[in-house]
């Protein structure tokens, strides 16, 4: 998952400050919908909210917004997605062919170039991959690849996979693999054919792999980067995109400028881009209603109040759906039993009053959820959560005392750095006076150690959970959640009905059959309620006067290549 | 003079190995782990965790973890945060700024506190006292956040004096309204301090003799009185300074500076040992040099207080 990192990304799903950003290279047609003034003209520059990356700039190694949405605009990658749709489009590739979802045929187009003069051949795809995977190399994203065949080989000796992840017990292996090493260095599912056709052999059945393969770290990577291990590269990344990373000034600014020898499909408009660092996005709001900064992608909680976003900025607003997804979830049974009966679950949903909560708390910058996957994507069917996810006191009331009741106090924890106190405690109110039981809203300090809590099974009481799509698919709202040992399944969820539906939808012939299965496995979830679907996010953004068709991504970032100086 | 100056250096030697060394103990024993929040809300794959606690020393118990940091320390080497940054590069790009921001601070406390002091205190119970009384009780009662956010709207955004936020270069332009706005709760007790103990002092023998002496007011009230009544005044911007130093974090968000103080709240935020103990023994050894510096102007404030 992009995005939560500590400081920056506390705010997490809520305040919309890190949506992913896996697009960014755009169409080079205006957009309709959000131009004021088209005067479309190539040139000019300009300036773009932005934040302290946490890594070097290495795909592999860049899992959050601020480094994310540097290198979106520097790399190519083998598809891009729609900056409207979010739908996959070829992008390096010219096309990617399978006949039975887990040998696929890579061929791609010929005349990309890094912006070292070298040309992107199938290798430069394969050799990423494998090193982005390679256990010694410790990559932040490399679970993206454990999808290809051979994957488990590339691990360090001394991990034992079976003794869970093991991420929180310092003992848990030898960093550098010293006399451990992986069995080996290439992953037996990639081969190259010739310098524009590979070959990718999964491990399971996978039917999108082309809307994964859009991720920033499937970015093809240079022959230079293997000189060094990406070390010279993480300060002045070499990529086949749009734009170059001309400078980057720790602490205040990264200077985007125009990749001259651009070939692709998708070229920039304007010739520089300047994302300016902001501790706060208080101070950056400011900035565009003085016309000091052009693109801010999440306006500040202050401005949101009482929509005061749309007097201060006229016409230079925009609140965009995008694919995150905010819940509550149980405790696994391990850390708390109390909640282990199903029909208490579906009545503490059911009272829960959604809109009031995001109409009064969240200003109306949410989506009610309905169910656990998020309109914006492929496959998204509405209503799945039916009932439970209806504000009925009378009802939920009833089934709570069918239940047997509760006895105790109820509790949501939730980080209390991220802006999550408000409606916590009012989601907290709601249960309380719809069920007649205690329930108060815990604090953690901040979320790191919340997180610690969750992922030790310390969690007593439900929690704040949320998650923000890798990419574009119901499948990633869905697997990585609540499948058995899952990596973000917080409840520690399973359902051996849920698993086999996931393998047979990832094995089906064709998207509307995999769709199929995934609504199949996501109706499941009603029955146990696991979590609690709360809402599905916006992104609210703003620009200045200076700059014209503004495009937002469903992923809440904006289309660098669309945008134009007036 | 010379052997107490020595003395008090040799003294801030253990001082500041003791502090560093409590507060690496205290960001060690912070809850939460460096990695919990790294990889989003889902846990990190563990060749990434393992890879990462190596380079960061988190394998470590504290007091090898210590020794390693002031070995590299003792080369000259503050270490790298988490981000793979120099702490060294940080600090000298911080610094500067925020020294530059904390000296208007204290210029403008000084001047405008000083001045607003004396006047209130020669002219006890009339208009001008009493204005000053409710406009400093005024600007303490506000958080520096109000006045902060309201500076900058009408000064920044509505009438364009200043700008808005200040640029990666900090002209002292630029921090000049941060700087007020950060000096202006201090401005309030330097003006109280000031009125309370010139009032005392306009009563005290060694005054009547002056003014017995056919001295003129100005000179018995500049040179006699104000002298000693800035004892206290002087005690407290000197530690003040060493406060707006470290202490600027909300000034700094509301206007985008790149200062000291909101790179140690982050650091402490993601748990970042390294930055925190580097920034904070600066701020340190600032505090300890601010406070010998105060001593030594005793001295000269008032000749009975003498340091041989």
């Amino acid at each position: 998952m992009r995005g939560t990192t500590r400081t920056v990304a506390v705010a997490a799903v809520s305040a919309a400050a890190l949506l992913a950003a896996g697009c960014s290279s755009g169409g080079n047609t205006p957009s309709a919908s959000t131009s004021t003034a088209a005067s479309a003209k190539a040139g000019g520059a300009v300036t773009v909210h932005g934040c302290t990356p946490q890594n070097p700039f290495i795909p592999a190694n860049t899992n959050e917004t601020c480094g994310g949405n540097v290198l979106d605009a520097v790399v190519s990658k083998l598809v891009r997605y729609n900056p409207d749709t979010a739908a996959p489009e070829m992008d390096i590739a010219e096309k990617i062919e399978s006949s039975d979802n887990q040998n696929f045929k890579v061929t791609l187009v010929k005349g990309y170039k890094f912006t070292d003069g070298t040309e992107v051949k199938a290798k430069n795809f394969v050799d990423a991959w494998n090193w982005n995977r390679y256990g010694p190399n410790g990559t932040l994203n490399s679970y993206f690849f454990d999808v290809f065949e051979g994957a488990p080989d590339l691990d360090c000796g001394t991990f034992d996979k079976d003794q869970g992840t093991g991420e929180n017990d310092p003992k848990a292996g030898d960093p550098d693999c010293k006399g451990k090493p992986p069995k080996a260095k290439t992953l037996s599912g990639l081969k190259v054919v010739d310098d524009y056709t590979f070959e990718i052999k999964t491990t399971e059945k996978v039917s999108n792999l082309a809307v994964r393969l859009g991720y920033t770290a499937y970015a093809p990577l240079p022959d230079s980067f293997f000189k060094d291990d990406g070390k010279a590269y993480g300060t002045n990344p070499v990529g086949a995109g749009p734009y170059i990373l001309e400078a980057y000034n720790k602490g205040s600014d990264m200077v985007l400028t125009k990749n001259k020898d651009y070939k692709g499909k998708f070229p920039g408009q304007v010739d520089k881009i300047t994302f300016k660092i902001y501790q706060d996005t208080e101070a950056a709001y400011k900035d565009v209603q003085a016309d000091n900064l052009d693109l801010l992608d999440s306006v500040p909680d202050s401005a949101l109040a009482g929509e005061r976003y749309k007097t201060d900025l006229p016409d230079r607003n925009e609140a965009k759906a995008v694919g995150t997804f905010a819940s509550i979830s149980f405790p696994s049974s391990k850390a708390d039993k109390s909640y282990d009966n199903p029909k208490l679950r579906q009545a503490i949903s059911m009272a829960i009053d959604r809109k009031t909560i995001v109409d009064k708390i969240l200003a109306g910058t949410r989506v009610p959820a309905t169910g656990w996957v998020s309109p914006i994507v492929d496959g998204y069917k509405a209503g799945a959560c039916g009932e439970f996810c209806t504000y009925d006191a009378a009802k939920a009331k009833a089934l709570f005392d069918e239940a047997g009741g509760y006895t105790g106090k109820m509790t949501i924890g939730y980080n209390a750095d991220g802006n999550h106190k408000g409606w916590t405690e009012a989601a907290c109110n709601s249960i309380a006076k719809a069920l007649g039981v205690e329930c108060v809203a815990t604090p953690y300090p901040d979320f790191a150690t919340f997180r610690t809590k969750i992922t030790g099974e310390e969690m007593k009481g439900m929690f704040r959970t949320g998650w923000q799509m890798d990419y574009p698919s119901i499948e990633n709202f869905l697997a990585p959640l609540y499948g058995t040992g899952a990596g973000s399944n917080d409840s520690r969820y399973s359902n051996p009905a849920f698993d086999k539906l996931m393998t047979e939808a990832a094995a089906a012939a064709d998207g509307a059959t995999a769709n199929a299965k995934y609504q199949e496995a996501e109706a499941l979830l009603k029955d146990d309620l696991p979590v609690i679907p709360m809402w599905y996010g916006k992104a609210v953004v703003g620009w200045s006067t200076k700059v014209a068709n503004v495009k937002v991504t469903p992923f809440g970032t904006f289309d660098l290549t669309s945008v134009t100086v007036k | 003079m010379g052997k107490y100056i020595v003395r008090r250096l040799l003294l801030m030697i253990p001082v500041v190995v003791g502090a560093t060394f409590l507060i690496y103990a205290m960001v060690f024993a912070m809850p939460g782990d460096p990695l919990a929040g790294r990889c989003g809300e889902r846990p990190c794959n563990p060749a990434f965790a393992a890879k990462f606690r190596a380079d960061h020393n988190l394998n470590d118990p504290l007091p090898i973890q210590y020794a390693k940091y002031l070995g590299n320390l003792a080369q000259g080497d503050l270490g790298e945060t988490f981000q793979q940054v120099k702490v060294a590069d940080e600090l000298q790009q911080r610094y500067p700024i925020t020294t530059r921001l904390a000296i208007i601070a204290i210029l403008f406390e000084l001047f405008i506190g000083v001045l607003a002091g004396v006047l209130s205190g020669i002219r006890r119970g009339k208009f001008i006292d009493n204005l000053v009384l409710v406009s400093t009780l005024i600007v303490i009662a506000i958080p520096t956040f109000v006045i902060g956010s309201l500076a900058q709207y009408a000064f920044g955004l509505k009438l364009g004096w200043f700008p808005v936020t200040v640029s990666p270069q900090a002209t002292w332009f630029e921090l000049l309204l941060p700087g007020m706005v950060l000096g202006a709760i201090s401005l309030a007790y330097v003006a109280r301090l000031t009125r309370t103990n010139l009032v005392e002092n306009l009563r005290a023998d060694y005054v009547r003799t002056a003014t017995a002496k056919g001295l003129s007011r100005a000179r018995t009230v500049g040179v006699h009185t104000l002298r000693n009544s800035l004892i206290p005044v002087v005690t407290f911007v000197g530690a003040d300074f060493g406060g707006l130093l470290g202490g600027a974090i909300i000034t700094e968000r509301i206007f985008n500076i790149r200062g000291v103080g909101g790179y140690i709240f982050q650091s402490i935020h993601s748990r970042d040992g390294v930055a925190v103990v580097g920034a904070v023994t600066v701020l340190v050894i600032v505090f300890l040099f601010m406070n010998l510096i105060v001593d030594l102007l005793y001295g000269v404030l008032d000749p009975r207080i003498s340091h041989d």
